[in-house]
């Protein structure tokens, strides 16, 4: 029986004739990554609202494969700040980012996460930037769903030219050897 | 069941028993009631002094043909530049009359006054104790005798009361500064709770 179900995966075998698909493993697993970014919606104030916008049928994230919005970050890809962030939300906010499993990425949706928008007041932080690392800065108030829909496709550019293992344990573990 | 809006008029209704209370309040504590009139349908009440605060409300409360026995809320006004500086407010609501009572008491700020506080109304109210909370971390009046003083909105090692009008708008800590101790506790609690315990 095991040996069975090992044969069919086979590719060799399933296909007339005979071939194989050659890649190369940064390719393959970054094609897969990029279209199926699962965001961890952080909506914070009016942003969100457009984040729920941009999810819905009429701009439809899922044309990019990012219509799982999961609300565990452990299970999630891409965390999008989604309005604006006070002092006091931030240590959910960064301890949320540091449940998320490797490789994960940010949008910064708006100005408010951006640069503090126009409260530059007593209760809000200026700018996610100084909790966590951003990979794309959405410029709006708010930003208009293509305008997100922008980001995610140029992220997903960005993800096809990374190294497949950033950030992961084998990284660490390659680079440590090396410089022994 | 009384029906309110059948058994009497709308002018009739606020004015009899609460009318009547405002002259016994004048009896009581004539010497520190500044107003108790009713202005547009609203009852006000001004007290110059905190002193009696706690025996007035009470009497509002529990005073059988009044029963202001709900508090809306409790908020306060800052007149900067005139000593007593503060006013803390209370908005108190009878369900038995279907009235609201807005009651003002001066708070000094100065210590030669006795220092910037209120006696707290917790002893005869629940929910005094999240609006108490909220006027000390916003205003910074101490509220004597709540069991738990603590700021309720902004974090713990904020820095002045944000709703006093010389608190500089921007805050007195920088971005960097607030990011460091954010870090610093986020990572706290994680490992507090990768270990089991609760934070
Ligand atoms: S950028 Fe504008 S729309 Fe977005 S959260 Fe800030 S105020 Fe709201």
């Amino acid at each position: 029986m095991a040996e069975r179900r090992l044969s069919a995966l086979h590719v060799g075998e399933t296909q007339e004739e005979g071939g194989a698909l050659l890649t190369r493993v940064d390719a393959i697993i970054n094609w897969a990554r990029k279209n199926s970014i699962w965001p961890l919606p952080l909506g914070l104030s009016c942003c969100g609202i457009e984040f729920m916008a941009t999810a819905a049928s009429r701009f439809d994230m899922a044309r990019f494969g990012a219509e799982v919005a999961r609300f565990s970050p452990k299970q999630a890809d891409l965390m999008l700040v989604a309005g604006t962030l006070t002092y006091k939300m931030g240590e959910a906010c960064r301890r949320l980012y540091d449940q998320m499993a490797e490789p994960k990425w940010v949008i910064s949706m708006g100005a408010c996460a951006s640069s503090g928008g126009m409260f530059r007041s007593y209760p809000v932080m200026q700018g996610i930037d100084h909790l966590i690392p951003v990979d794309y800065y959405i410029p709006g108030c708010p930003p208009r769903p293509e305008m997100v829909l922008n980001a995610l496709i140029h992220l997903q550019q960005n993800i096809c030219a990374e190294r497949a293992h950033r950030g992961l344990e084998i990284t660490k573990m390659l680079t440590a050897g090396k410089t022994e | 069941m009384t029906d309110l809006t059948d058994k009497a008029t709308a002018e009739e209704r606020p004015s009899v028993a609460v009318s009547a209370a405002m002259k016994v309040l004048r009896e009581r504590w004539g010497d520190v009631i500044e107003l108790a009139e009713e202005n547009r349908g609203q009852w006000r009440v001004e007290l110059s002094s905190r002193d009696p605060l706690v025996d007035i409300v009470r009497h509002l409360k529990e005073t059988a043909d009044l029963q202001f026995d709900f508090l809306v809320d409790v908020t306060a006004l800052d007149h900067y530049g005139e000593e007593p500086r503060f006013r803390a407010v209370y908005v108190l609501r009878s369900m038995k009359l279907s009235e609201d009572l807005v009651l003002k008491v001066k708070v000094p700020e100065q210590a030669e006054s006795g220092g910037t506080w209120a006696p707290s109304l917790t002893p005869l109210f629940r929910s005094a104790n999240w609006l108490e909370r909220e006027v000390y971390d916003m205003f910074g009046i101490e509220f004597r005798g709540h069991p738990d003083l603590r700021r309720i909105m902004m974090p713990e090692i904020f820095e002045g009361h944000p709703l006093r009008k010389d608190f500089p708008m921007e805050g007195t800590m920088t971005d960097h500064e607030w990011a460091e101790w954010i870090i610093a506790r986020a990572q706290r609690v994680e490992e507090s709770e990768a270990a089991g315990g609760t934070d």
